[in-house]
């Protein structure tokens, strides 16, 4: 059995029409006679697009109890047993309640898509994970509900769905994405014009970018365990990055933007913590295994190494890999006392005379 | 060698400026759907957006039709009072020339135009449409528009080296980039591919590459207008969606692996390459000779080469980085020795320090090399 086809409907915030595009391909699918349900939809209380799910078959949700409430999750067993054809499953990136089979529905999705059943889903550019930082930066937001960036690259199909800041902000005063009140707050906060404009940008640059990588790929060759295409064109001179952890939060920043640049330059992107060192310096074992599987999570091969002199170790460790560039957080600064001391990012650039170091600022707003 | 950068505001500029605004405040405003091959649907979109604003009670009528009409589409315009074209013929075509002077009487709120790329024929009011529809702007009529990439005169070479094909009527990208709004139609090619009609591109790869094209060009657009729109609310932008490379060049810096690594990380992320050096007054003959080959180099490799003036060449380096909305900035050192970082104030420990918008990438180079 071939694994079903997915195809994401990206917008750059609520309200563009990701849902309601969906929908109508859903229709035009169901004329067509093919066999389509609905796995998962938010209707949001929007009459036009709930208009759209006239005649299509709906799997009920299931109810999972949890801190006294109850929350209706997608039922994902009984859409396989359904078996339709193609499943609508809106909100790619949403986080089930505590006690549901799978942490994340796009995980749900993954089993959908192996049992051949093809998806089509929507998510917003704010969540895609290697995004997250220049998001925050850009509006003040954190977002929670974030999906990794090799998840979306596996998509068969991105459509971007457009819709002006204007046009946006025109339906929220009119009261069509959220209830009057929300919508007034939602303009003054996340909704602002400028807001709008930096994640609309966003959302057309990736799309350009996906569609781009897909035409370095050959029709049907796969992709390998890593998820990078078999046959992509090969980099000029092979780049390989390396991001260097530590327990410090500032480590998933630096996460997020190796693996973007390693993504964008086709590089291959690895991570190494250095543990023995000194203790005070971000070495909180929790937190660095946490960090570890973050960066597993993005698919990064992750390294744990011992040893006293981190510096040193760093730079072996790269050398013996052929990484060509070396990504790390800024040093603590020196303490009054020992001024003259070298910090670990001097020591590391002293050290890596063949090698390219970044060192990636915070982006604090 | 490049014109400083001024940085106070010119008077002059500011006056344009505020005439600029006043005659948008009068202005009716501009809608263009933009797509990327025939058939994506953009003059769908168009009507239908025209059909929603009727139903909330403005006053819309149809401008111009395309020859060719999909039923979907016939459906929808049946619904609209359509001012009709004059029809004229010149040299055995016959041309069908929007009816200008029946719209202004006809003073619409606003006026749907399918086919924003068409060339009157000789002898008219104006050569192309698009004039035509700058006039009903001005007159304080709005317009909603759709035009395909491959009109869009700036863009025609690439679109012909990808399709072999070029169209015959074309709009400056400046209209485009003028306008109010702007909003992409986007479908995957498959989409189109199975569809009847035109069959002049059906090749998939041709079609993504126009598509990356299409994206790409509104992105352009769309950071363009944050950019004027966060000016004139007086917002300094230290951020940007778009990567912008800083390639930071001093005489003695090896400056070809920056650069070309520079025009490479641009290149990937469809993103600016800047190229920035702070003049020094005393110059060597051998340093000054160095230092022109590596602008050369930059602005062989299309960077936009800036010389930046100031005591202090960090103050310089950051205060051009944060005006130009840097989010990658490429710096030489040697390293040797940890005398370089004596007392911890070194030039380039003070950038990373005072780096808080964007990474400081560091590439080694040999003395004298």
């Amino acid at each position: 059995m071939s694994r079903g086809r997915l195809k994401v409907y990206l917008g750059y915030a609520a309200g563009v029409g990701k849902t309601y595009r969906m929908l109508e391909e859903a229709q035009e699918l169901r004329r067509q006679g093919v066999d389509i349900v609905i796995g998962y939809f938010e209707p949001h209380g929007r009459r036009e697009t709930i208009a759209k799910t006239e005649g299509l078959d709906v799997i009920p949700r299931r109810t999972i109890a949890y801190g006294g409430s109850t929350f209706e999750e997608m039922d994902t067993a009984a859409i396989l047993r359904r078996k339709p054809q193609v499943a609508i499953v809106d909100e790619f990136a949403h986080t089930n309640v505590p006690g549901s089979e799978r942490v994340k529905r796009w995980e749900d999705v993954h089993v959908l898509l192996d049992a051949g059943i093809d998806v089509l889903t929507t998510m917003n550019i704010q969540h895609l994970e290697s995004l997250n930082d220049q998001v925050h930066h850009i509006t003040g937001i954190r977002v929670r509900e974030t999906i990794p960036d090799w998840v979306v690259d596996e998509a068969d199909e991105l459509v971007f769905v457009d819709l002006t800041p204007r046009a946006l902000r025109n339906r929220l005063e009119r009261g069509v994405v959220y209830a009057p009140e929300k919508a007034q707050r939602a303009m003054d906060n996340f909704f602002t014009e400028s807001n709008l404009s930096a994640l609309r940008e966003m959302a057309m640059r990736h799309t350009a970018h996906e569609v781009e990588e897909k035409l370095t790929v050959v029709p049907g060759a796969g992709v390998d365990a890593t998820g990078a295409p078999l046959n992509a064109e090969p980099p000029p001179r092979h780049e390989r990055i390396l991001v260097c952890l530590t327990g410090r939060p500032s480590s998933a920043i630096l996460i997020r933007r190796g693996k973007r640049v390693a993504d964008y330059l086709h590089a291959d992107c690895l991570a190494i913590h250095v543990s023995g060192g000194h203790a005070a310096f971000g070495d909180d074992r929790e937190a660095v295994e946490r960090h570890m599987r973050f960066a597993r999570n993005l698919r990064i091969e992750t390294h744990l190494v011992e040893a006293h002199d981190v510096p040193m170790a760093i730079t072996d460790f790269a050398r013996e890999r052929g990484v060509t560039q070396i990504f790390m957080g800024r040093s603590e600064r020196q303490p009054w006392y020992k001024p003259f001391r070298e910090t670990v990012v001097q020591r590391i650039v002293r050290r890596a005379r063949d090698m390219q170091v970044t060192i990636v600022a915070e982006r604090r707003r | 060698m490049s014109i400083p950068p001024d940085r106070r505001p010119d008077p002059e500029e500011l006056l344009r400026k505020v005439q600029a605004g006043e005659r948008r405040e009068r202005r009716g405003r501009l809608k263009v759907f933009l797509g990327y091959a025939s058939r994506v649907g953009k003059s769908f979109r168009m009507f239908d957006e025209g059909r929603r604003r009727k139903m909330r009670g403005q006053d819309v009528v149809v401008g111009a039709v395309q020859a060719a009409v999909e039923p979907d589409i016939q459906e929808i315009l049946s619904r609209f009072e359509i001012i009709p074209p004059i029809v004229e013929r010149y040299a055995g075509r016959t041309y069908e020339v929007m009816d200008l002077s029946a719209l202004f009487r006809r003073h619409p709120s606003v006026c749907l135009i399918d086919g924003l790329a068409y060339d009157n024929p000789p002898g008219s009011r104006n050569p192309h449409r698009w004039q035509d529809v700058d006039e009903l702007l001005d007159r304080g009529i709005a317009v909603i528009t759709a035009v395909n990439l491959q009109h869009i005169a700036e863009k025609q070479d690439e679109v012909e080296r990808i399709t072999g094909k070029r169209a015959a009527n074309s709009v400056p990208e400046a209209f485009l980039a003028g306008a109010d709004e702007i909003e992409v139609v986007d479908a995957p090619p498959d989409a189109l591919m199975g569809r009847p009609g035109d069959s002049s591109i059906t090749d998939a790869r041709r079609l993504a590459e126009l598509r990356e094209m299409a994206l790409l060009l509104a992105a352009d657009v769309v950071e363009e207008q944050l950019q004027d729109y966060l000016e004139s609310h007086g917002v300094a932008a230290r951020w940007g969606a778009q990567e912008r490379i800083l390639v930071c060049l001093t005489p003695r810096s090896s400056a070809r692996p920056m650069l070309e690594s520079g025009y490479r990380n641009a290149l990937r992320f469809h993103g600016a390459l800047l190229a920035a050096y702070v003049e020094q007054a005393s110059l060597g003959e051998a340093d000054r000779k160095s230092l022109e080959s590596n602008l050369e180099l930059a602005r062989e490799l299309g960077a936009e080469v800036h010389c930046l003036h100031g005591d202090d060449f960090v103050t310089a380096i950051l205060e051009f980085a944060l005006e130009q909305r840097v989010t990658q900035l490429f710096l030489g050192h040697t390293g040797r020795d940890r005398r370089l970082w004596r007392l911890g104030r070194d030039p380039i420990e003070r950038l990373i320090d005072a780096a808080e918008s964007f990474d400081v990438r560091l590439f080694p180079h040999r003395e004298g090399a």
